[in-house]
């Protein structure tokens, strides 16, 4: 006992010696202790899209350019950000120059240099690398570094809005040397690589455990010599958000915690306990529920949920979809599970303002009568039994979300709001981790969607909503060939909106693309492809003690953590 | 064996309990059980938690799904004694309408695998060819880890049921199926171990003597004297059981979110504790009530069965 207690107060003096020296300098504040209820899978934001997983990542690898919690873009990487004024875009709007930080270096040592951008752009546009993001290098026609710091992106196309390719947390530039080995198929094989990469960021990965936790360093070559402040992060994942939440605010065991998807009434009592706050920003993210167009009948076999097998039985008829999203009282569901959080929407695009639509207002008062009328009128009788049927095909839903109770609430809400219109709603719930998991070994995925509808939320990065809208593109929907990766769950395929997109791409004007995005907004709100419910405010805890937290809801909340400090 | 009373050792060793007439062995039983005063009240507590949960419903008049948001989180009041949860549903009538599946999880699923578990036990112990297969199987099914490989099969088989018999049966055929089957390893053990002992016994060996069927040695003899190693398991069987149906409604993976079963109450009102402490206090106390009333009943059971201890 007595040997214990010497090595103990050795270790204390030690401790408190070390922090002593390293006052005010890289890595004096000690450790950090990060909770993502949802655990990082993967450290490659080019192989998931996953919210997490490119918050994860942002801790080691950087974007030349990222944008900050106002949804300005900032420089990262680049010196400047390149503006027709300042030239660094070109006049015809078809090329944009990007001059990086002299002097960078990766963690391991080695310069950074303009062939690491070109090879990002070639990592991400192989054609068989199944590239998460391969949309923000849309019409990119050829990525060159002019010198070793100077890089020129070209477009194929006049470009209003060139800052798709290493803007924002979902495009960071990776390293050649690493990298050059996993390019195209061989992308998902590069498990070292995929975990473990080599970044410029503030952290560097020391471990790295799929789904469980990941322990990072202070980055040794990081180019502000005095950041970041804490030598070492423990971004740890699992849980729930309602106990992520009170090991932020009750416990103070996590010093931050992310998407607090929690009710209200216990956020308040745990804020109440006086060691953490809450930080909310109103970004683009909006709670929906989206309907399966193509038929997801177990009968199906391989074909289910599947264009090829065939339509769904009802939900492709639109005074069905019109109805579902007219019976729906928003107002109640932020009430019950979203307080200040959440806003009812009925927009897919409720931010930036620009984009907003106001053509779908009708949905912000429900309207039973309304629907019940519209039913009726389009021949759906109801049976003996209440619920409403034609041709033998009764209005039988099954409704499926994450594990959460919040969405259990407002899937017990909109059931019963569903069912005074006649229809039979049967609900499912699975947990986060499988459902957002995009395992295509799993029936329970979103990809997947054996249910007829489902509910999340749903984003974008920045503050241009192009790449967003073009998820219901028909190329984006996902199916068997392609292992279930696509973001157009809903399985819809329009010409019109195929259209739209490709307008969407050649329109230069911010008033004008404002319009086609509004446009497209209206398509698939109007149709009732999407039903928006709520726009979400992002929502995350974090102790009181730490302090210099942007909350960013346009970027990774992680965005700014070189500059996170601990309240002396 | 024409009488019964002479197949009981115990009983026939008492001659002056004999003058008064012909008794027959669940007659001993239940005036042995009456002596239990914790197996009386239990059974009554138990007796009462059914009754309660199958006519409660006609008598508490509120439908467990109706939603009214505007009486949300409110304390104990007439119109709803134990309150309401988050969206304004009635608590009483939800631990009701939970008491009747979590119950009937409990008690099918412990049926199937008290039934499982004594078959393989007393082949095991009774047929000596038998013995090593049956045991490497229980070893086998002790050895798989069985969380996974309830998830497993629920995720291979949930659509087929449901689409064939509705979300409801299909589910609760689903439940009550992986947790007998993969909960009857241990009364399998326990039954084996006394069947070994009650076997070699002298009036199983006067019974054989007498050229009495292995099948009948089986039914008439060795089942009544290790009746009382199964009754005990099957009342952990129940607990057990329902707590399982629990894990899984959490995981997603049992009955549907608004399905109410007692262990789907007591997780869903776990984040409001503070604020409605009722939400985790009734449900928590209709599984402790229940599982601790049927401990009580399987004890007194236990006694009662066991000719040794009958009669003192």
């Amino acid at each position: 006992m007595k040997r214990l207690i010497a090595i103990l107060a050795q270790a204390a003096t030690i401790a408190v010696v070390s922090a002593g020296a390293a006052h005010a300098d890289r890595g004096s504040d000690g450790h950090l202790n990060i909770l993502y209820w949802q655990a990082v899978s993967i450290l490659n934001p080019f192989l998931s899209g996953g919210n997490k997983d490119v918050h994860g990542a942002s801790l080691v690898i950087e974007p030349l350019a990222s944008y900050d919690e106002a949804g300005n873009i900032v420089p990262a990487l680049a010196a400047e950000i390149p503006t027709p004024a300042n030239g660094g875009v070109a006049k015809d709007l078809k090329s944009i120059t990007w001059k990086i930080k002299p002097d960078l270096k990766w963690s391991d040592g080695t310069p950074f240099t303009a062939h690491d951008v070109v090879f990002t752009a070639q990592y991400c546009m192989h054609p068989d690398g199944g590239c998460q993001q391969a949309a923000k290098f849309t019409d990119v026609e050829k990525v060159e570094a002019v010198d070793d710091l100077t890089v020129k992106v070209t477009f194929s196309v006049t470009k209003p809005f060139p800052y798709g390719p290493f803007v924002g947390s979902e495009s960071p530039i990776i390293q050649k040397a690493q990298f050059q080995g996993c390019l195209g198929p061989k992308a998902p094989e590069c498990t070292e690589q995929n975990f473990h990469p080599i970044g410029t960021g503030p952290f560097a990965v020391t471990e790295f455990r799929a789904n469980d936790v990941v322990s990072l360093k202070a980055n040794p070559q990081y180019r502000d010599p005095a950041k970041p402040a804490f030598a070492t992060v423990t971004l740890k994942g699992g849980g729930d958000a309602a106990s992520a939440a009170r090991a932020v605010l009750e416990t103070g065991e996590f010093d931050y915690a992310w998407s607090l998807l929690v009710e209200p009434e216990i956020l308040e009592q745990m804020v109440a306990a006086g060691r953490g706050t809450l930080a909310t920003a109103f970004g683009p993210s909006v709670e929906y529920i989206e309907v399966n167009l193509s038929d997801p009948s177990p009968a199906k076999g391989a074909l289910r949920s599947t264009r090829e097998g065939g339509p769904h039985p009802f939900l492709t008829d639109p005074a069905v979809r019109r109805a579902l999203s007219m019976a729906i009282d928003r107002q109640a569901i932020v009430e019950v599970g979203y307080g200040p959080a959440g806003k009812p929407t009925c927009n897919l695009l409720s931010a930036p303002e620009i984009y907003a639509s106001t053509a779908n207002d009708w949905c912000l008062k429900q309207d039973i009568d309304g629907a019940n009328r519209l039913l009726d009128e389009a021949g759906w009788v109801r049976g003996s039994d209440g619920v409403r049927a034609k041709d033998g095909v009764r209005l039988s839903l099954l409704y499926q979300t994450a594990t959460n109770s919040v969405r259990q609430g407002t899937q017990a809400l909109v059931k019963d709001m569903w069912s005074q219109i006649g229809m039979e709603t049967e609900l499912r719930n699975v947990d986060a981790a499988v459902f957002f998991g995009g395992d295509p070994g799993s029936p329970d995925t979103a990809h997947k969607f054996y249910a007829d509808v489902q509910m999340y939320t749903n984003n974008f990065p920045g503050t241009d909503p192009e790449r967003y809208l073009s998820y219901w593109h028909c190329d984006e929907i996902p199916t068997p060939a392609n292992n279930w990766l696509g973001n157009n769950m809903q399985r819809f395929c329009s010409d019109e909106y195929d259209a739209l997109v490709a307008e969407m791409a050649q329109t230069a004007d911010l008033a004008a693309r404002a319009e086609t995005a509004k446009r497209m907004n209206d398509v698939l709100v109007g149709q009732g492809i999407i039903i928006p419910l709520v726009h979400r405010g992002s929502m995350s805890a974090h102790s009181l003690t730490l302090e210099g937290v942007r909350m960013n809801a346009w970027d990774s909340e992680l965005w700014n953590a070189a500059d996170w400090t601990r309240r002396k | 064996m024409s009488e019964a009373t002479e197949a009981y050792p115990a009983a026939a060793a008492d001659p002056a309990k004999a003058e008064r007439g012909q008794r027959s062995l669940w007659g001993d039983v239940w005036r042995q059980f009456r002596r239990h005063r914790g197996g009386m009240a239990g059974a009554i507590l138990f007796l009462a938690i059914v009754l309660a949960v199958f006519v409660g419903p006609s008598l508490h008049d509120v439908d467990s799904q109706a939603l009214n948001v505007r009486e949300k989180n409110q304390g104990v009041s007439l119109l709803h004694p134990m309150g309401t949860d988050n969206l304004g549903r009635d608590m009483l009538a939800r631990i009701l309408a939970g008491g009747r599946i979590s119950l009937a999880v409990g008690v099918t699923a412990m049926l199937l695998s008290l039934f499982v578990g004594s078959v393989v036990g007393v082949l095991a112990g009774f047929v000596r060819w038998l013995e090593g297969p049956l045991l490497r199987l229980t070893d086998l099914f002790l050895a798989l880890p069985l969380l996974p490989l309830l998830l497993v099969t629920i995720m291979l088989f949930r659509d087929t049921l449901r689409a064939m018999l509705g979300p409801e049966t299909g589910i609760f055929l689903l439940i009550v199926f992986v947790i007998g089957i993969t909960s009857w390893m241990q009364t399998a053990r326990v039954v084996r171990g006394a069947v070994l002992s009650v076997k070699e016994q002298d009036f199983v060996l006067a019974a054989r003597a007498i050229g009495t069927r292995e099948r009948r040695i089986v039914t008439r003899h060795i089942l009544p004297n290790v009746l009382s190693p199964i009754m005990v398991s099957a009342t952990l069987g129940i607990a057990t059981a329902i707590i399982t149906e629990s894990a899984l409604s959490f995981l997603g993976l049992g009955f549907p979110s608004d399905f109410p079963t007692w262990g789907r109450l007591l997780y869903d009102g776990v984040n409001y504790v503070q604020i409605n402490p009722s939400r985790v206090i009734w449900p928590g106390l209709a599984i402790s009530l229940t599982v601790l009333s049927i401990n009580y009943v399987g004890d007194a059971l236990r006694d009662a069965l066991d000719p040794r201890l009958r009669g003192r």
